[in-house]
């Protein structure tokens, strides 16, 4: 069926002529916005060769067996990640001020913002997913044998990144500032305490002086939201430095197999 | 120039991660400073049981400063140790010596008992039973006129011996007050 001529485009539309001495002419407002993606993704590239790094990162050849429980570090990467974002949100509301308002701010985050109990619901009940998930995937490393070597390293990351992720669990505890809070809180610079002769400089050092007071709550909030976070980012990129660099390993399951081809050939 | 390049980028680092690390850990070595607060007058006392006052630690910070005392007036008949001869009052500190809990004095049982995790200790706040490592603290008293004052707190080991205020969890007996100790801050009184 011969196909019928389309209605002429706006004269601002039309491909201009070529010039002389030009053989096709420049590319016309339509065939250039379907062209900026790549444009733009080729510029940056030519100059950062990225694609190489994504093509590295996300292209990766993985043994066979591979299951649903290898996906125990991702899910632990993101309940981090949520983690973060919860977080900073609800640092747009707090007050670290331990003479009443710490409570009183996280009163109104409950009570009057607008979500707010949700965000802060995701960033609490989080925290517990969050570690429940950090000791399924230490679980199925260890039980895996995904600890041997080469990865003995990432085992000692992650093992920093466990302490870390409990760092962050003792010291968000206080934030909330009510009488779980603040009780809680005793016991565990008390249970620092008891470590032979650094414990009491470490209760020191964690109550800034030698009683509870006003700098005890705003110290555990720099190092919940800022000391903390901070490595933990640095040693997630680590770790997942090396996992990519090192492959994941095949289940203790499988059987080595010989390639039968190179076996045939050789005959 | 490279050896000269890295010794200024050591300077820099240093000049910015020392500060910033005598900051965090200065409150180590700072020495309080000892407050004497009026808990009320001579009458309130008794000889033979506790009154419990709530006096403040730490000013400025509402309730989280404050803290309860347990105040009875010196008997001779149990106060035998020598370390508590001349003492007008004496003032027992509610913080458990387990792990900082808040104990309270029962009167039927004539004990201190922990709610957290059992702890026991007699009229003397000595430990009777539980995970407690050493007595209860207590606190420095002194009559001004009428008022009874309590001071700075004191930590004692099992024969009431006194040392500098220590956190609780951490004993004083025997090889104790070497492992766990005093504030670099703290002052004799």
């Amino acid at each position: 069926m011969p196909k019928l001529p389309a209605p002429p485009l706006p004269a601002a539309l039309r491909e201009p002529p070529p010039r002389p001495g030009e053989q096709n002419g420049g590319i016309g407002i339509a065939e250039g916005a379907k062209e900026a993606g790549v444009t733009v993704v080729d510029w940056v590239d030519e100059r950062t060769s990225l694609s190489g790094g994504v093509r590295w990162l996300f292209f990766r050849k993985v043994p066979k067996g591979t299951n649903w429980f290898y996906t125990l570090g991702s899910a632990t990467l993101f309940a981090f990640l949520s983690q973060a974002v919860t977080g900073v949100f609800l640092a747009m509301y707090y007050r670290p001020d331990a003479a009443g308002g710490a409570y009183e701010s996280i009163r109104y985050v409950t009570n009057e913002v607008f979500l707010g109990q949700f965000v802060r619901g995701m960033h609490r009940w989080g925290a517990s997913v969050m570690v429940v998930l950090v000791f399924l995937h230490m679980g199925r490393t260890f039980l895996f044998g995904a600890y041997k070597y080469p990865r003995e390293l990432n085992w000692v990351i992650g093992v920093v990144l466990l302490i870390l992720t409990m760092v962050m669990g003792f010291t968000g505890y206080l934030l909330p500032f009510d009488q779980r809070a603040y009780w809680a809180t005793i016991v565990g610079v008390n249970i620092n305490g008891t470590g032979p002769l650094i414990g009491p400089y470490l209760s020191d050092f964690l109550l800034g002086g030698s009683e509870f007071g006003a700098t005890t709550l705003s110290r555990f909030y720099a190092i919940h939201m800022l000391l903390v976070p901070g490595a933990l980012i640095a040693l997630i990129g680590a770790h997942l430095y090396l996992v990519t660099k090192l492959g994941t390993t095949a289940p203790p399951w499988l059987k080595v197999q010989r390639r039968t081809e190179s076996r045939e050939s050789e005959v | 120039m490279t050896g000269t390049a890295n010794g200024a980028g050591a300077i820099a680092a240093a000049a910015f991660t020392l500060p910033a690390l005598g900051f965090a850990l200065g409150p180590i070595f700072k020495s309080t400073q000892h407050t004497w607060e009026t808990v009320g007058t001579e009458s309130l006392f008794v000889a033979n049981n506790y009154t419990p006052v709530v006096v403040t630690l730490v000013p400025g910070i509402g309730e989280a400063g404050k803290s309860t005392v347990y105040i009875r007036r010196f008997n001779a008949a149990i106060d035998v140790d020598p370390y508590d001869q001349g003492t007008p009052y004496i003032a027992i500190s509610s913080r458990c010596a387990h792990v900082g809990c808040p104990v309270r004095w029962v009167d039927a049982a004539e004990r201190f008992i922990c709610p957290c995790h059992g702890g026991v200790y007699d009229l003397l706040g000595r430990r009777v039973g539980g995970p407690p490592v050493r007595p209860l603290d207590r606190f420095y008293t002194r009559v001004v006129g009428e008022d009874v004052q309590v001071g700075p707190r004191f930590s004692v080991n099992s024969e009431l011996r006194r040392f500098s205020p220590r956190y609780p969890g951490e004993p004083l007996d025997g090889i104790g007050q070497y492992l766990y100790p005093a504030r670099p801050g703290a002052q004799k009184l």
